[in-house]
């Protein structure tokens, strides 16, 4: 034990060492929180409209208005016909182009249907689509409008009756985008913290070639393992602290489950990030491979396809079948269980219970090529 | 200058990377792997949307507006609620996304000519996916009581006045694959020119071998353009890679010049690999480096740049900073190149900025750089 302990020292020293690291680890994790809190937002306000307006009529600039006042659209300018549009579009300067042709007053009042047309920036495909909703459920309400007004008397009676729909969002009853995200940044900075360093710290020690000075030493490889990778899980353990005060007190992200639990089933994720890493440290041999293997092979995969960011459900098959051996995926969804539904370890035994065993699968895999390596 | 001193130390530059394939292998098939992920695994269309039924009232009513919901494709039913059962548990234990409670008397009421509420609890832990599917819930309604209101009016009644004509240009059928390739273009070269060219410096600064090339005879200037150039070219090669990619995997052709397209994008990876420079001199050892490089250039490469989130939606602050990310820039003028088929002239603004951005990095770094070295 008291080995173990040495090198845990040793370790902490280490990183003490490049004194520029400590900071970088609390730091960099503030930071992807900040950018991940702030941005991820996909909630569209003020989209550059130009308008088209031939038609000129009260029917028309009523219309206009609509969008205008609607505060999802901003009118950055004015064409005359829609041959016009094309440019504003390439360079950008304007998302939407609303382009009411003449005769559409004329239409209106005379009963019959009238046109409207809208043209779309598709290159940013995203924004086109919350810009064209926005515009549909404006153009749906004017038409319900005018069809209102069109509405008999002698129709009315027709009591067709209504279905009404009555929503009830749990867990997120704004539907704050943010606080989707904002837990998913959480299981990030973890796999950065405790599988990309620990990886590049051990091959670091081959590099310069005191691993095998320390090999040479009657430390048990189990002790030289634990007391490498432990202060990795109080840095991840203090990152998981640090990032559910920010997320609480900056982005009000609330935290309905026990934050004991919390860290608690963090250790067993961080058992897979660790072993990861570990297993990472003897595939390769520099630190810069150590970095792009774990970075690109492990992070990037794992993080796209956990349901992390984007749904599992909306992917092809093959890879929803893949998803099945991320850890990520498993650590995600008891991440918005604590915070978001408040569930505990009753809910999320599963979760737990593989996280445990991936875990211990891949630490022991890892432990085993380490030592094969070491002898 | 001496462009032969140059040429020497890209050689051994190249020489050193190409020893190492596992890192220029990732550094080049990364771009197609992250395409083909983008490409398959995301999508914003959200279809399939797990729900459970609770029919109290089993009339034909009823029975016809959950024959509605799963017709529409967004939704498959996973469960029947019974009476008794517990709602939460199924958003909870995510059995369900989607619950639809049709109350008893729900076609009584409708023949009355009343209002008959239906029940939709939605788990809005995934705020986005609940969003559009309160979306496509609250269209799956509208439409069912216009159609109520045309079956009694028998066609005396147009509800649906305007005849709404939405077009999209340059992505018309709104793919993913479309908009995602010029960003990625942007973060991929980010990525490698600024951490590679970064790394590579340190290293030398790890190993002590950059003591050793600065006593030889070599200018800083010769050492500095020596050692980038190799990564300018592997960049650009990773380009070419996922345009490539891009067009035979998914069908998205360049529609503007590629002289053009190479043009901002040279200018581009002279930003970043100055960049990559400034986060060397900055560093002591690799991790540091990556670290730095990660927060300053990948991250905000893909969320402060539009790639995947608007700028709009950003508060004021964050949109301020936003300014200062090259990608931003770049992100305009290859979307514009590669999908609506613009030139470079329409996009002097965001060229400025680029050309700006590359030339101030590149004294700090310089200056940084040599400082050291005296």
């Amino acid at each position: 034990m008291h080995a173990l302990l040495q090198v845990i020292v040793k370790e902490f020293l280490q990183l003490r060492q490049d004194k520029k690291m400590i900071p970088v680890m609390i730091v960099g994790p503030i930071m992807q929180l900040l950018a991940l809190g702030y941005a991820a937002n996909m909630d569209v306000h003020d989209i550059p409209l130009l308008v088209v307006d031939q038609d000129r009529s009260p029917a028309s600039r009523a219309l206009v208005d609509r969008f205008t006042g609607s505060g999802y659209f901003d009118r950055v300018g004015e064409e005359d016909t829609a041959a016009q549009v094309d440019p504003w579009l390439v360079r950008g300067r304007a998302q939407l182009a609303l382009v009411v042709p003449a005769g559409f007053g004329g239409d209106v009042e005379a009963g019959r249907k009238p046109q409207l047309q809208m043209v779309a920036d598709g290159s940013d495909a995203n924004s086109a689509v919350v810009g064209l909703g926005y515009a549909s459920r404006i153009v749906a309400g004017a038409g319900a409008e005018i069809a209102q007004a069109r509405l008999t008397p002698a129709l009315r009676s027709l009591r067709p009756g209504r279905i009404e729909l009555l929503p009830r969002v749990l867990y997120n009853p704004d539907l704050k985008s943010r606080w989707f995200y904002v837990p998913a940044v959480l299981a990030m900075v973890l796999m950065l913290v405790t599988m990309m360093l620990p990886s590049m710290a051990v091959v670091r020690e081959k590099e310069i070639g005191t691993l095998e000075q320390i090999s040479v030493t009657p430390l048990q490889p189990w002790q030289l393992i634990g007391g490498k990778l432990m202060p990795y899980v109080i840095i991840g353990l203090l990152d998981t602290l640090l990032i559910t005060g920010v997320a609480r007190l900056v982005f009000g992200v609330p935290l309905h489950g026990s934050l004991l639990l919390l860290l608690a089933l963090s250790v067993l994720y961080l058992l897979n990030t660790l072993g990861l890493g570990l297993l990472v440290s003897t595939l390769v041999n520099t630190q810069q491979q150590a970095m792009m293997f774990s970075a690109f092979v492990l992070m990037v995969p794992m993080i796209y396809l956990s349901g992390l960011i984007f749904p599992i459900e909306n992917m092809p098959r093959l890879f929803q079948t893949v998803s099945y051996v991320i850890p990520v995926r498993y650590y995600g969804i008891i991440l918005r269980g604590v915070f978001l539904k408040g569930s505990g370890l009753a809910m999320l035994w599963p979760e737990a219970l593989t996280l445990l065993l991936t875990g211990i699968g891949w630490l022991t895999l890892a432990s085993l090529r380490f030592r094969k390596r070491l002898d | 200058m001496s462009p032969r001193k140059v040429w020497a130390i890209a050689k051994k530059e190249l020489k050193q990377a190409s020893r190492d394939p596992l890192t220029l292998g990732m550094l080049l098939g990364l771009p197609t792997v992250m395409l083909l992920m983008y490409g398959y695994a995301i999508n914003f269309d959200v279809r399939h949307v797990p729900l459970a039924v609770r029919d109290l009232d089993k009339s034909r009513e009823s029975r016809e507006l959950v024959a509605e919901f799963v017709n529409s494709t967004y939704f498959d039913v996973v469960s029947d609620v019974a009476a008794g059962d517990d709602l939460d548990r199924f958003t909870e234990r995510r059995i369900a996304k989607v619950v639809l409670l049709l109350p008893e008397g729900f076609s009584r009421t409708l023949e009355r000519g009343g209002s008959a509420g239906v029940q939709l609890i939605l788990d809005g832990a995934d705020a986005n996916t609940a969003t559009t599917v309160l979306g496509y819930a609250s269209a799956l309604v509208g439409a069912a009581n216009v159609r109520r209101i045309q079956a009694r009016a028998a066609g005396r009644l147009d509800l649906a006045p305007i005849d709404y004509q939405p077009r999209v240009f340059y992505n018309p059928e709104l793919k993913t694959t479309q908009f995602l390739v010029p960003g990625l273009v942007g973060f991929i070269l980010m990525l490698t020119a600024v951490l590679s060219t970064a790394l590579s410096v340190v290293r030398e600064k790890e190993r002590g071998t950059l003591e050793q090339l600065r006593v030889t005879s070599l200018r800083p200037s010769e050492l500095i353009v020596g050692k980038t150039l190799p990564y300018l070219a592997i960049s650009l090669m990773a380009t070419v890679l996922i345009l490539v990619a891009a067009r035979v995997l998914f069908g998205v052709a360049v529609r503007g010049s590629y002289l053009d397209l190479f043009v901002a994008t040279v200018i581009y990876l002279i930003g970043a690999l100055s960049f990559g420079l400034l986060v060397s001199s900055l560093s002591e050892s690799q991790a540091m480096a990556f670290q730095v490089g990660m927060v300053t250039s990948m991250l905000p490469a893909i969320f402060l740049s539009g790639f995947i989130f608007p700028i709009r939606a950003m508060p004021q602050l964050v949109q301020a900073l936003t300014y200062a990310v090259p990608a931003r820039y770049f992100l305009v003028v290859s979307r514009g190149i590669i999908l609506k088929g613009g030139a470079l002239s329409e996009y002097t603004r965001d060229m400025g900025f680029l050309v700006l951005y590359a030339s101030v990095v590149l004294t700090i770094a310089y200056a940084r750089l040599t400082r050291r070295e005296v």
